[in-house]
């Protein structure tokens, strides 16, 4: 129960978009068409989902204070925290490169939509920031796999909601200096607003 | 870019002076006319979180041109020794040690900032400002050229970041720097807008700053 409450308070109430801003780069550039939204926020879903307990399990067993200490009595001052930042960002590299194979042998239909994106999303700040939120937080493995898929699934609903919003607006008149960027950001502000509305569900 | 990848080998690189029009090109662009945030989209993840109140924004902001000035450097120095292949993770391992550097420093000097900034100074490393100049700029260009460059980019950044941090700390907090400016001018009771202090009021000021630059320089969108 506590992980479920832990799943919806993610995709809703501590929304990567609306809340902390993470992913903009690509939620603004890949939401001008549902289906590419939907492709990109799916291949997020997927390495969000794989990156997070993997790095949890890197934190946990090689850079935490103490953690190598099942190497010997020696290691066990041993603090590698300062290594995190490039840790991370080398394994959701790998992680990121690794599904690529992997979805590329085994289906290669989804590969064929999810192709470009794939690489794209070793540069997501939405990925390294769920790993970095992960270890601020104090996470078990349980609830770090929870926030992984579900902070994707947060990311996949508002760009697919996004990207939708913008097909309709290709037709209304924007004033010039707001066209694109302008009015994405007041188009985001205003679903950010109708996003708050969740954060009065008690959980 | 491209094209000044393709002017370099006409140019005679000794006989030009340091700061030349060209030079001076690569600062003053992204200042204005070629923003790395309201113009290419790009960086948009970190103007936004840590724009609360100047303080933060302010170290934000002279993080990522540290960062962004010297891996353009480094990048700029080993380009002819990079395989093109393995060209993004080198790029995101310079960009992942500087930013260690920063946040190691920032850790040692002020560890109430740091506590502040959080993740977000992690978060300097997927900066697409950063990455994308190394790859547009730094991985075609010589190393002052590039220095420059990151310059005029981080600036550019930093600026607006400023700006959008200078509004909401205003209008929802009532101070500039923790100065309480209502107070000061004998406007004890100014309303203040908790919609500033939220995200939401992030992209409304950015959205206005886009607005007004745009309009100015007459640049539209398609």
């Amino acid at each position: 129960m506590e992980l479920f409450n832990l799943g919806i308070k993610s995709i809703f109430i501590d929304n990567m978009i609306f809340a902390y801003f993470l992913g903009m780069c690509s939620f603004l550039a890949v939401s001008k068409k549902v289906t590419t939204a939907i492709g990109l926020g799916a291949a997020v879903v997927f390495v969000l989902g794989i990156t997070v307990p993997v790095n949890w399990l890197v934190q946990e067993y090689i850079l935490k204070e103490g953690a190598l200490s099942f190497l010997g009595p020696q290691f066990a001052e041993m603090n590698l925290e300062f290594l995190q930042f490039i840790m991370f960002i080398a394994i959701i590299a790998a992680m990121v490169q690794l599904v690529e194979m992997v979805v590329e042998k085994f289906s290669p239909a989804l590969y064929g939509s999810l192709g470009i994106f794939l690489p794209l999303i070793a540069v997501n700040c939405a990925i390294l920031g769920a790993s970095l939120f992960m270890v601020q937080r104090d996470y078990t493995l349980a609830e770090a796999s929870v926030f992984g898929v579900t902070s994707g699934i947060g990311f996949m609903l508002a760009i697919v909601a996004l990207a939708a919003v913008r097909e309709k607006l290709k037709y209304s008149n924007v004033p010039d200096g707001l066209k694109g960027l302008g009015i994405t950001m007041i188009i985001t502000g205003l679903m950010g607003i109708a996003f708050k509305s969740f954060i009065g569900i008690a959980i | 870019m491209s094209t000044e990848t393709l002017e370099q080998p006409v140019e005679k690189a000794p006989s030009e002076a340091i700061f030349s029009k060209r030079r001076r090109k690569f600062v003053v662009d992204p200042l204005d006319d070629d923003n790395p945030v309201t113009i290419q989209v790009l960086g948009i993840c970190s103007a936004l979180a840590v724009t609360v109140k100047m303080e933060p924004t302010l170290i934000m902001s002279i993080a990522v041109v540290f960062v962004i000035v010297f891996a353009n450097l480094i990048i700029s120095l080993i380009r002819n020794f990079v395989p093109g292949r393995i060209r993004i993770i080198v790029q995101l391992g310079v960009i992942a040690t500087l930013v260690t550097v920063v946040s190691e420093v920032l850790k040692a000097y002020n560890y109430p900032m740091f506590k502040v900034l959080g993740a977000f100074v992690g978060l300097i490393i997927t900066n697409c400002i950063v990455m994308g100049r190394l790859e547009a700029f730094a991985l075609g260009n010589k190393a002052w050229d590039s220095i420059l460059d990151g310059i005029g980019s981080g600036f550019g950044y930093a600026w607006v970041i400023l700006a959008v941090a200078f509004f909401r700390e205003l209008f929802g907090s009532g101070s500039v720097f923790d100065f309480p400016v209502f107070e000061a001018i004998g406007l004890p009771n100014f309303p203040l807008n908790g919609l500033m202090v939220d995200s939401i009021g992030a992209f409304m000021i950015l959205a206005i700053i886009i607005w007004v630059q745009r309009a100015r320089n007459g640049y539209v969108e398609n």
